[in-house]
């Protein structure tokens, strides 16, 4: 049975003008907040777990679990933050969101605040995108201008300020507790974990971090229910998610799909392969999961699926590459961005992500040695497991799988005493200024 | 002499952007947590972060110099040379990368005399890379003073910088413009 794409959250994406909160509510917008608003706060936060909406961060850990962590209000303040990092390579899933549809999250947060009891919500965004910093600027304030937020929301008597912090790049801030701290205006490193931040998270109070396309998906869910959300996706991973597919695909962009859907699916939608190339190795979530090969092509793209056919869900960003490209080359350029975004707070991760570039960028130069593999092997085991954050992990996840299905790509370089690849041939303009 | 009580307290110098950068301060109550904020307004008016007013901000604050230094070398948006009058940056992130962004900075390099992270002798051009910019679909793109292109090739670019730095030409479209496009959907 053919998948088709569900389009709940880019519905009206197409739209002229589809930003403004006059197309949003004549698409139904702030309809679910109504709703919610007539009822009690933990009956929202009972219906986000029934619904099995798990985050849409990477982790896929349950949000109305999540939510329900918090410890009983204690008249102190208590927060929700939304992290808009966005800055996995190849995810590019929230920003489009926030441009076409910011009200949809400005819902969701004043949905999941009056769930949490939380008075005050930030959205902590990427500092590069200053073009999604405004928009965001003034949806909140036509939300406020409307009685959306602000004080005594639509009479309910329910209070919420929603503040939008632009960040300052650093990959890292991405990391829920490293995130904190930025928004404390500290370095953004991660914390040591217990005590979570559904306990002590910004200034020490509780607080629930979430990613934007979590947020985002609880409107939906207020308005058409649980079960209306379980129809959708597989059993443990249930509902819908935007899947960006980048690379060497005929039509990149968003997809939205639910859950389960497979990249064979996928790239039928997307128009196939660029001049019908041959897919090479692709990711199912962002560089930091382990790559996959033609061989995956069928592998349903939920949380369980994937993790057993040994990778990871992750932000679902699929990142397509053909027979062009280079496998060695592009771990190289990963590894570099692990390198040049480490925190540095931990060794494994500070001194692995620099030795493994050191490594890779010889190799690909063709100067290594077959003993370099295992080196790099021996490496990643000390890094991953062993570091402070899941960065560091993440950064062993392309050196592993590609030795695990490219080492004979590996070895071609040594023998050809360089790169048996030309670069230009993955390039969007091969061929044209030849 | 100056009162040292007084609500804006301006600089030795006289500088009178120091008092805009005060005027901030005050906005936010001298708040510490309010650092990263006051450098992106520092910055702003400034252009870069002197040791100088990473010094100014660090008195204001109340907080030590070495946590003002440590926090804008933390981060990569903040600068602590001037900047050239007109940006180049090119996103170096996987998509941008294999669909040949590195050709792009090539081009600009041999072009310019530049590698990424520098300014012309003359103080017209900074050419930058960037990590992933979250735009993967319209790979290979590059930012021209704050404005994201799509599709890029090398030629290109070199023209659009090359019209960006003539003080006659037209400004290209806004970014706002464009990145709602990378939201498409098969049906
Ligand atoms: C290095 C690193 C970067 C991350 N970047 C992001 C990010 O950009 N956006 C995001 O939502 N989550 C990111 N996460 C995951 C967050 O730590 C956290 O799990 C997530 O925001 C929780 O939201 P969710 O439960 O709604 O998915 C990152 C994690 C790590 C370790
Ligand atoms: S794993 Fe890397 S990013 Fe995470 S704390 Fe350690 S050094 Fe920092």
């Amino acid at each position: 049975m053919a998948t088709t794409l569900t389009p709940i959250l880019s519905e009206f994406w197409d739209e002229p003008e589809s930003w403004t909160l006059r197309t949003y509510e004549s698409h139904g917008g702030y309809q679910a907040l109504r709703t919610a608003l007539a009822r009690k706060p933990e009956e929202i936060v009972d219906l986000v777990k029934a619904s099995g909406l798990r985050g849409r961060g990477g982790a896929g850990f349950p949000a109305g679990l999540k939510w329900s962590f918090l410890p009983a209000p204690d008249g102190g303040p208590r927060y929700l933050v939304v992290n808009a990092d966005e800055s996995e390579p190849g995810t590019c899933k929230d920003i489009p969101l926030l441009m076409a549809s910011p009200q949809t999250l400005l819902e969701g947060m004043v949905i999941a605040c009056y769930a949490i009891r939380a008075e005050r919500a930030f959205v902590y965004l990427r500092g590069e995108v200053v073009h999604v910093y405004r928009r965001l600027l003034r949806a909140l304030e036509e939300a406020r201008g409307a009685g959306y937020v602000g004080r005594n929301i639509l009479g309910s008597g329910f209070d919420l300020e929603i503040v939008m912090h632009a960040g300052a790049g650093a990959y890292i801030c991405g990391e829920e507790t490293a995130l904190l701290d930025s928004l404390e205006g500290r370095r953004g490193q991660p914390r040591l974990k217990p005590p979570f931040p559904a306990v002590a998270g910004l200034y020490s109070r509780p607080t629930v971090v979430n990613n934007v396309e979590s947020i985002a998906s609880v409107p939906s869910i207020v308005h058409n229910g649980p079960d209306w959300f379980q129809d959708m996706g597989t059993e443990r991973s249930t509902g819908f998610g935007l899947f960006s597919l980048s690379g060497h695909v005929k039509r990149p962009g968003q997809y939205e799909a639910p859950l389960g859907i497979t990249l064979r699916e996928l790239l039928d939608m997307a128009g196939g392969l660029r001049d019908g190339n041959e897919l090479k190795f692709w990711t199912p979530g962002g560089s930091s999961t382990p790559l996959f090969t033609a061989e995956h092509l069928d592998v349903p793209l939920d949380f369980e699926s994937v993790a057993a056919a040994g990778s990871m869900l992750g932000t679902r960003a699929l990142q397509i590459f053909d027979h062009t490209t280079c496998v060695v080359r592009a771990v190289l350029r990963w590894m570099e961005f692990y390198q040049h975004e480490s925190c540095g707070k931990c060794t494994p991760c500070r001194e692995g992500t620099y030795w493994m570039t050191q490594v890779l960028r010889s190799l690909e130069a063709g100067e290594g040695s077959p003993e370099d593999l295992d080196k790099l092997l021996d490496v990643c085991d000390n890094v991953l497991g062993r570091s402070f954050c899941p960065l560091g992990d993440g950064a062993t996840s392309c050196v592993t799988s590609s030795l695990q299905y490219f080492r004979d790509e590996y070895l071609s370089h040594l023998t050809h005493g360089g790169c048996p690849f030309d670069p230009m041939e993955s390039t969007l303009f091969a061929g044209a200024s030849a | 002499m100056n009162n040292r009580r007084a609500d804006v307290r301006g600089h030795a110098e006289g500088d009178e952007r120091f008092a805009a950068v005060d005027t901030h301060i005050r906005k936010t109550r001298h708040s510490q947590d309010q650092l990263i904020q006051t450098l992106h307004v520092a910055q702003d008016i400034f252009g870069h972060l002197s040791h100088d007013l990473m010094a100014h901000v660090a008195t204001e604050l109340r907080l030590p110099p070495s946590t003002v230094y440590s926090v804008a070398t933390f981060y990569h948006l903040f600068r602590l040379d001037p900047p050239g009058e007109h940006q180049c940056t090119v996103c170096t992130g996987t998509a941008c990368f294999v669909k040949g962004s590195e050709s792009i900075v090539g081009k600009l390099s041999a072009e310019y005399g530049l590698a990424p992270g520098q300014t012309t002798d003359d103080g017209r051009l900074t050419l930058r890379t960037a990590r992933c910019l979250g735009s993967c679909g319209l790979a290979p793109v590059t930012v021209l003073d704050g404005r994201i292109q799509a599709h890029q090739t090398p030629e290109g670019t070199l023209e659009q910088v090359g019209r960006m730095l003539d003080p006659h030409a037209l400004l290209p479209e806004p970014a706002d413009e464009i990145a709602p496009d990378d939201g498409r959907r098969a049906v």
